[in-house]
């Protein structure tokens, strides 16, 4: 289990982490997630032992990363911000030096680096000089780095930054594949990628944390979801939402966009209504509007995003 | 077990280090920069075959000031490099302690300082073809030379610490290093002499490289030098870690 226990710290005056506490537990991959400058990095290098918390401390395994620095770094890996790799060596040396300092030595060693190479996909450039390396590139070694002695704990801070839509999705699977059994937590700014591969998602700002839950829960405090979107033929869209409105369930009707034939409508349930769409559904049939389309809204993780992080400016 | 691991990580950065260096044509420009220049002064400054005598006081003495320049630029990527490249948050939350990851680095960068030392082999050679010169005198000037290039090594390692520019880093261990000659060099102890106590005179020289260096060019093996070289180079590590430690999020 990696624990964070009420991880504080001060740059000067600034308060850049506030007491923070999480755990994350094996088979859980928790996404990380914050505008720039929340305190995601600093959180993480305080984890990983990098910086000295001011207050609290973390714990990987149980061992204290203040107390019992390389036992916890022993169970960890981790992929810094930017994916920093040593320039001037070539990629199958610079994993060797990483497999070295882990404590493989012989033939394990050769193995665990070739093992290494192949699962990131890293073979064909493994004789290449990295400073040579795309961006992309660099951040797969860096990645390899991380997981070469298959630790129990990763962390990850923006692990696919940087890198095309195929290789994001590649490293997404692979983060996937090995949150089975590890215990992972990753910082990201992008919201898809929390859908895409976290079980619960840690939202701060402002260094403290704001929001704890399953993406899908998180999503549900959307002011958006539940509510249907429609778009149906009119060139009048009152009639319509008057009607809509007067029905048992919809709380309220929006006007989201209107054009000359088409508009484009919302439609929010009331407290505790259901089967919402169906009676939609069955009032414009009847009524024999023409429909384009039909969706029920899931809610939108860049809502309650924006509307968590900076609550001033929601709408 | 744990001095056991302990070796094993010192070793692998010791290595990555060495490799770096040799990897690099900066070993190669300084080891023929170090020899051409240990050669011009021997030979055409001081004047090595009018002098007469078969032994290498001529050779060593410029050491103090051709490696005033040369040892802080192999100095200056040791961490400089590492907090630009950012590999500094991978090296050090690896498991390794600040300890070893200084020592390893140091240890390297003396190894390679001691390869362009044992290079100037042929002084010797000629000294001993010219007649026979004191070879416990050559041995201990040889130290002198490798614990002076440590010196100066240790405090460029501390100067590389503090910043991410390798120049800024260049700059300040070459002061550093100057100031810690020139406190006991003649010229300066000279205009001491006359007003200044003599305890006070005796203090200050103390501090310096160049008396501790000298001695050791004279063949006298004192444990005092040897003492005083590697507290400074303890210290200046000790600091590098200090400042390592404190500077990190910088």
């Amino acid at each position: 289990m990696i624990e964070a226990k009420n991880l504080g710290k001060w740059f000067g005056q600034n308060k850049v982490v506030d007491s923070i506490s999480f755990t994350v537990k094996k088979g859980e991959i928790l996404g990380f997630l914050g505008p720039n400058a929340a305190g995601k990095s600093t959180t993480m290098r305080m984890i990983t032992g990098y910086l000295a918390p001011n207050t609290g401390t973390a714990l990987i395994g149980g061992h204290d990363v203040c107390q019992a620095p390389i036992a916890a770094r022993r169970l960890l890996g981790y992929l810094p911000e930017n994916a920093p790799v040593y320039p001037d060596m070539t990629v199958r040396a610079f994993l060797d030096f990483i497999a070295q300092i882990r404590g493989f030595s012989g033939k394990s060693r050769a193995a665990a680096v070739e093992r290494t190479l192949e699962k990131c996909f890293l073979t064909e450039v493994k004789n290449q000089i990295t400073s040579t390396l795309s961006k992309g590139f660099k951040q797969r070694v860096c990645f390899a780095q991380s997981i070469l002695h298959d630790p129990e704990y990763l962390v990850m801070d923006e692990p696919t930054d940087g890198l095309d839509p195929n290789q994001k999705h590649e490293v997404r699977s692979m983060i996937r594949e090995m949150g089975r059994e590890k215990a992972i937590l990753l910082s990201t700014h992008i919201l898809e990628e929390v859908d895409a591969v976290c079980t619960r998602a840690v939202i701060i700002a402002k260094g403290k944390i704001m929001a704890d839950d399953t993406p899908e829960r998180l999503r549900r405090r959307s002011r958006l979801s539940g509510a249907v979107s429609l778009r149906v033929q009119t060139n009048d869209t009152n009639p319509l939402v008057a009607e809509l409105e007067k029905l048992t369930g919809v709380a309220k009707v929006e006007v989201v966009e209107k054009t000359r034939d088409s508009a484009v409508l919302r439609a929010f349930p009331a407290q505790g209504a259901e089967a919402l769409p169906d009676r939609l559904l069955r009032h414009l049939a009847q009524g024999g509007h023409r429909l384009e389309s039909f969706s029920v809204e899931t809610g939108r993780l860049d809502e309650v995003f924006r509307n968590i992080t900076m609550p001033q400016k929601a709408a | 077990m744990e001095l056991n691991r302990n070796w094993h990580t010192i070793k692998a950065i010791f290595l990555r280090e060495l490799t770096g260096y040799f990897g690099s044509a900066i070993a190669y420009v300084f080891i023929v920069i170090f020899l051409v220049l240990c050669g011009f002064f021997t030979f055409s400054i001081s004047n090595f075959y009018d002098a007469g005598q078969a032994d290498l006081r001529s050779f060593f003495e410029w050491h103090p000031w051709i490696f005033l320049f040369l040892v802080p630029a192999v100095a200056m990527r040791l961490w400089a490099d590492e907090r630009k490249s950012g590999t500094l948050e991978i090296l050090l939350t690896l498991p390794v302690t600040l300890t070893e990851a200084v020592l390893a680095k140091f240890l390297a960068a003396w190894v390679f300082i001691g390869v362009a030392l044992c290079l100037t082999f042929p002084m010797p050679l000629t000294a001993m073809y010219l007649g026979g010169p004191d070879a416990g005198a050559m041995v201990s000037g040889y130290l002198g030379s490798l614990f002076l290039g440590g010196a100066y090594l240790a405090v460029g390692s501390m100067t590389s610490a503090l910043t991410k520019n390798q120049v800024i880093s260049f700059v300040l261990s070459v002061v550093i290093c100057l100031f810690l000659v020139l406190v006991g060099w003649p010229p300066v102890t000279n205009f001491l002499t006359g007003w200044a106590p003599s305890w006070l005179i005796a203090t200050v020289e103390g501090f310096s490289i160049w008396s501790h260096f000298v001695s050791m060019q004279r063949g006298v093996l004192d444990l005092r030098d040897l003492v005083y070289y590697l507290s400074l180079i303890f210290f200046a590590l000790y600091g590098t870690g200090v400042i390592i430690e404190t500077r990190k999020s910088a």
